[in-house]
């Protein structure tokens, strides 16, 4: 029964290795220029962790098949040193293990956060509450207005806030329920949630970010495809959270400026 | 009845026939100034909603028509109406209709019975943010029966539903039956009232609340003319 056990155990390991192996479920093709970097991590860490799965089952499954029988008359064996050396090697050996990937993925990481926008990117604000994303653009004056989120009106489609009677900054701020970028042009996102967690994920744009309540998170990235991707939030936030997505237009300069103009006609 | 009260009761009619008819108030709300440009919502995250509208859908807290006119606003008796407390037996009904509140402004009867209707292919849920009231939200697949529902005390509350931010409504919950809701000339009549002195509100969304003292003598009609200042924001 044992020796059934044990094949049992070698036999799922391997069967849920080879999807990976074979790449049977891709990403879809990446849309960023920092994508290539994640994707790389993204293999790593697969490699890393799918070489210890494998590890720990076929050294579970031998152990399983040479000592659970082991008759009458066997006596148990301490492993040397005793329970707490093992365990102290076992802490090292995954410590580094996550540590090293922590440090060759730090380049991954900063060129969406650490790294400093360049000057020119555009500034996009984006809004998560339940249950739909709402984006703005500081419109020709390049400056967004202040935010009072005791004027946050849905009803009258004051969503982020605004207060134009008194705030001219605020008057030709553009705000769109779709996020509209030209292509091959930094962005520089302005995150904040509205009411509960949220999360902006575009699988091709290789973002994934949370939204946290009274935190002002930003990122930056680059879409070097021109298409529409869909946006989706991927924290559970609520009731509606399985309809909480909008989409992402990356468009030609040209065809940007005129959706802009179209926006601040709106 | 003897016939000295009978014959009292004809002259009564015969004289003063506003007794059963009752005089009218009825008027106009218009509004001076330049209303804020009412910004046009995109429901394509839901689209089998963006479908039903050939045209973008504007918002609807400023809803206006020709030679300044203003629509949506609850005309109504907020003093010296007779008839507080007789609750209308047929319910009113508020619609879900393509991610839209259908009417904008529902007014009803303390105590009448509400009834809200999903006509869409996804799931609503409707939201009333009473503050009077007790305060409930109710989810709404689509196909599901209509809610019903009721409240027993006057106030205005502003709708909205949890799943769709742009969706926005109000109920009017008056103690009174004699309101109106201007059309969009913006007219509106309060028709049978017995003869005394009324006080009448005029309430918008956005615009505030306006009032007028009203004596009605007889079987006659007065105007009383309601004017908003718009908002330019």
């Amino acid at each position: 029964m044992a020796k059934i056990f044990a094949i049992t155990i070698v036999i799922i390991a391997i069967l849920s290795a080879i999807p990976i192996l074979r790449h049977t479920w891709v990403a879809p093709e990446d849309i960023s220029t920092h994508g290539a970097l994640i994707d790389e991590q993204m293999s790593e860490t697969m490699a890393e962790a799918g070489i210890a799965f494998l590890a720990a089952q076929f050294i579970l499954a031998f152990f399983i098949w040479k000592f659970s029988d082991p008759g009458p008359d066997a006596k148990i064996k301490k492993f040397p040193g005793g329970a707490t050396g093992l365990v102290i090697a076992a802490l090292l050996v995954v410590g580094v293990e996550v540590m090293a990937l922590g440090v060759f993925g730090v380049k991954a990481w900063a060129n969406v956060y650490l790294n400093p926008p360049s000057a020119d990117a555009i500034p996009i604000q984006v809004q998560a509450g339940q249950f739909a994303f709402y984006f703005r653009y500081p419109g020709p004056d390049g400056k967004f207005g202040a935010l009072h989120p005791e004027l946050i009106n849905e009803g009258s489609q004051n969503i982020f806030g605004l207060d134009p009677e008194h705030d001219v900054a605020a008057r030709d701020d553009i705000v769109a329920a779709e996020m509209a970028v030209p292509v091959n042009k930094e962005v520089h996102l302005l995150m904040h949630a509205k009411d509960v967690g949220h999360s902006f994920f575009v699988r091709e744009l290789r973002v994934q970010q949370d939204f946290v309540p009274g935190l002002d998170v930003s990122l930056h990235f680059t879409a070097t495809k021109v298409g529409k991707y869909e946006i989706v939030c991927t924290q559970l936030c609520g009731l509606g959270h399985y309809n909480m997505k909008a989409y992402l237009e990356v468009m030609s300069q040209q065809d940007f400026d005129n959706w802009l103009k179209q926006q601040a006609g709106q | 009845m003897s016939t000295k009260q009978m014959l009292a009761a004809l002259l009564v009619l015969v004289v003063c026939p506003c007794l059963l008819f009752g005089g009218t108030i009825s008027g106009k709300v218009t509004y001076t100034g330049t209303p804020a440009k009412q910004k046009s919502i995109d429901m394509s995250k839901e689209p089998s909603c963006a479908k039903q509208h050939a045209t973008p859908v504007t918002v609807e807290s400023v809803v206006t028509g020709t030679n300044n006119a203003l629509e949506n606003v609850v005309v109504y008796v907020s003093s010296g109406a007779p008839d507080d407390g007789q609750v209308p037996a047929q319910a009113v009904t508020f619609e879900q209709k393509g991610c839209q509140y259908i009417p904008h402004v529902l007014p009803m009867h303390v105590n009448q019975e509400l009834k809200v209707v999903n006509s869409d292919q996804t799931s609503h849920n409707i939201h009333p943010l009473a503050k009077v009231n007790r305060e409930w939200n109710k989810s709404q697949p689509p196909g599901t029966p209509p809610l019903s529902e009721k409240y027993d005390k006057a106030e205005f509350i502003s709708v909205k539903c949890n799943v769709h931010p742009w969706m926005h409504g109000i109920f009017a919950v008056l103690s009174t039956n004699h309101y109106d809701l201007s059309k969009g000339e913006g007219e509106f009549k309060l028709p049978n009232l017995p003869p005394g002195k009324y006080t009448i509100t005029a309430w918008h969304e956005d615009y505030g609340t306006q009032t007028a003292d009203v004596t009605i003598t007889g079987n006659e009609t007065k105007d009383v003319n309601f004017t908003f200042k718009a908002k330019a924001y």
